[in-house]
């Protein structure tokens, strides 16, 4: 008698209504760029004069005015100049990406609940509206940051590119993530505030402004628990001493970006039905 | 051609005793339940065939709503399933999903790929909707600067610029003004013609008894009674009646409008109904129906002469018919204390469409100035529908046409 999930399509029929809808899709990705700079005077100059602030803001303080500088950075002259500055930006560019992909998706199903409640159309749309929106704000950051390293000779070469395995991890990563918290978020709204609780902490026990070498034995074995660790060293690898990831380090994340993706897909897959009757 | 089955349909809504018990039923493992559930609707099992028209009706809270959401796909069963086929339009809310700070264009063309249209098929419905929805310059407009009316008329242009195989209408019909009114229901019969099947609810009698083949009258969760629209109207009516005569006071209250009772109390109103010609109360009246209004009136004290008068109002307040016994020739002489009587007006119902409200007053001689027994405002309330060509104003003269 009882058939709540009759309705629930599996992974390939979601696959293939995400592609029918991608004007959908596409739209509203398109709608919630232009949304929020849709009312200012400067309009689209405004998110690309925000993250070329923070750029320079790094690249000056930390070059310029503390002088900071990494211990074991590659090279000499202007790549030890900007060592620390590079070192923050990407670890503060990876971590925005990734907060921004998690805190968004958990609230995604929250703020549609206008759409959900009176509109058939494919749920999942949502969190690849997420992804998409965090992946056009990434990729104005990350292009200015990378013409940064390009002016200032700090290229990196060919191990660029192992950037994007390295993203595809992150994305996968915390959009597993971000969708179990957003469904989980629906019936216990508690969630949503500990994990903005959480997230500060996260970013601290993350090496991002610090790198793990100068952490006191304990805390360093803590913050290899992190998974985020190996992967923003992977990246400040690439960025600040030119190397290629240690890869076998991210086995880690993958197992768990891959298990938070099953579970994500799961839960929302048998919640999806109750979910509505409680927005 | 498409149609639409529900079996066995429920709906039940989980209900838990505390905030905490979800979430012991979530973690504890092999934990019974903890929730009971809340059912809304049970046991639904109607088919609408191909093409045809059904109206859901039933009073606030009798789940039609929910009805419809499950069957747009919206809200999930808890029992019984929905079976349809065909492209389905549900017209559930007019206008969500639009956002203020965009042109109607954009917003159109955002609804439009929320039904799943790509932006080339937009692009090609574009001018058939900027025509419907006849918002002229505004539609480059932001939707900010628009009046909920324009925004509906955007929105309903959108929803149904191509026609589908099963249309779902939610009330969403009821904004907007007459003219756009007018506008969507020819649509909506158009589409009928094309084989379009149409499941609508409504509060409004009217749109039901116009335009359905069939209606569905939902009480409590469950189908009251399915059939002949008419027969469902009435059936509807008496389930209403029904209810008045258990809170009476509450109806009062309800009625919105301050419900003046005064006068000396030689003489009072017992009881006041329309009825049709089987003598059943009535709260719809059709355009030219034979109706009779009954009252039942006792003396609570010896009356030398006693006039009951009655006034039609239309939902202005402005008069449309008065008389009283005394003009009727029916004065009553010298009634003992104790007396009741009942009075029976029968007339032909030539109201125009639209909602009337009865006063009544009981006195003596032709008018009520001299000794006022009783007055009561808003004693009854009714609407008359209807079912004739279409006419306008508060009365129905039927001509008859000599062109030479």
């Amino acid at each position: 008698m009882l058939n709540n999930q009759s309705r629930s399509p599996g992974l390939f029929a979601s696959i293939a209504s995400l592609w029918q809808y991608r004007a959908f899709i596409l739209g509203s990705t398109k709608r919630e760029f232009q949304t929020k700079y849709k009312n200012s005077l400067l309009g689209f100059a405004w998110p690309i004069i925000n993250p070329l602030a923070l750029i320079l803001v790094y690249a000056l303080v930390f070059s310029k005015v503390m002088g900071a500088r990494l211990p074991g950075a590659a090279g000499e002259g202007s790549s030890g100049l900007y060592s620390y500055s590079i070192y923050l930006c990407i670890g503060v560019i990876v971590w925005t990406l990734f907060s921004e992909l998690t805190s968004r998706a958990q609230v995604a199903f929250l703020e549609n609940a206008n759409l959900l409640k009176k509109l058939n159309f494919p749920r999942l749309c949502l969190p690849v509206i997420v992804i998409l929106n965090a992946g056009l704000n990434f990729i104005i950051i990350f292009s200015l940051f990378t013409l940064f390293l390009l002016v200032t000779d700090n290229f990196p070469g060919y191990c660029f590119f192992a950037v994007i395995p390295l993203l595809v991890i992150l994305v996968a990563f915390s959009i597993g993530l971000g969708m179990t918290l957003g469904v989980l978020n629906v019936f216990f709204r508690d969630i949503g505030y500990f994990y903005s609780v959480a997230l500060q902490f996260w970013f601290w026990l993350t090496p991002i402004v610090y790198s793990t070498n100068i952490l006191p034995e304990k805390i360093r074995f803590l913050v290899s628990f992190n998974p985020l660790t190996n992967l923003l060293v992977a990246f400040q690898g690439i960025f600040v001493n030119h190397q290629m990831p240690d890869w076998s380090s991210l086995w880690f994340i993958c197992v768990l970006a891959v298990l938070l993706n099953i579970n994500g897909f799961r839960l929302f897959r048998k919640r999806s039905g109750e979910m509505v009757d409680l927005l | 051609m498409s149609q639409i089955i529900v079996r066995n349909l429920g709906k039940a809504y989980k209900r838990y005793p505390s905030k905490w018990s979800r979430l012991a039923e979530w973690i504890v493992p092999l934990s019974k339940d903890r929730h009971t559930l809340n059912w809304v609707l049970q046991d639904l099992n109607f088919t609408v065939n191909p093409g045809e028209a059904v109206g859901i009706i039933g009073v606030n809270g009798a789940g039609k709503s929910t009805l419809l959401k499950m069957i747009s796909g919206t809200s999930q069963p808890t029992t019984g399933s929905v079976e349809m086929s065909g492209k389905v339009a549900a017209l559930l809310e007019l206008g969500i999903g639009f956002h203020p700070d965009f042109t109607g264009r954009q917003n159109a063309y955002m609804a439009g790929q929320l039904l799943g249209y790509s932006v080339d098929q937009i692009t090609a419905m574009m001018p058939a909707i900027e025509e419907f929805a006849e918002i002229g310059e505004y539609i480059d407009q932001p939707v900010r600067f628009y009046s909920s009316g324009m925004q509906m008329r955007l929105a309903f242009s959108v929803a149904t610029a191509e026609r589908p195989d099963v249309l779902i209408v939610d009330e969403a019909l009821s904004v907007g003004d007459t003219y756009f009114t007018h506008k969507c229901f020819d649509r909506i019969r158009e589409f009928r013609k094309h084989g379009t099947t149409l499941l609508i609810v409504s509060h409004d009698k009217m749109a039901i008894q116009s335009i359905c083949d069939r209606a569905i009258l939902l009480n409590q969760g469950k189908v009251a009674i399915e059939g002949q629209p008419e027969m469902v109207m009435d059936y509807y009516n008496a389930l209403l009646a029904d209810r008045e005569n258990q809170n009476v006071r509450q109806e009062i209250t309800q009625s919105g409008k301050v419900k003046t009772t005064s006068g000396s109390g030689e003489a009072t109103i017992l009881d006041v109904a329309l009825l049709n010609n089987e003598g059943k109360r009535i709260e719809v009246v059709q355009v030219a129906q034979e109706i009779t209004l009954s009252t039942k009136v006792r003396c609570n004290q010896a009356i030398d002469e006693l006039v009951l008068g009655y006034m039609f109002k239309d939902r202005l307040g402005l008069p449309v018919y008065g008389t009283n016994t005394f003009h009727l020739n029916k004065t009553l002489k010298n009634l003992a204390a104790g007396t009741e009587i009942e009075f029976n007006f029968r007339f032909i119902a030539n109201f125009g469409p639209g909602t009337y409200s009865l006063a009544l007053s009981l006195h003596a001689s032709d008018n009520h100035i001299a000794s006022n027994y009783e007055w009561r405002d808003h004693a009854l309330v009714f609407t008359v529908i209807n079912s004739k060509e279409h006419f306008e104003g508060v009365a129905w003269l039927p001509p008859t046409v000599e062109i030479k």
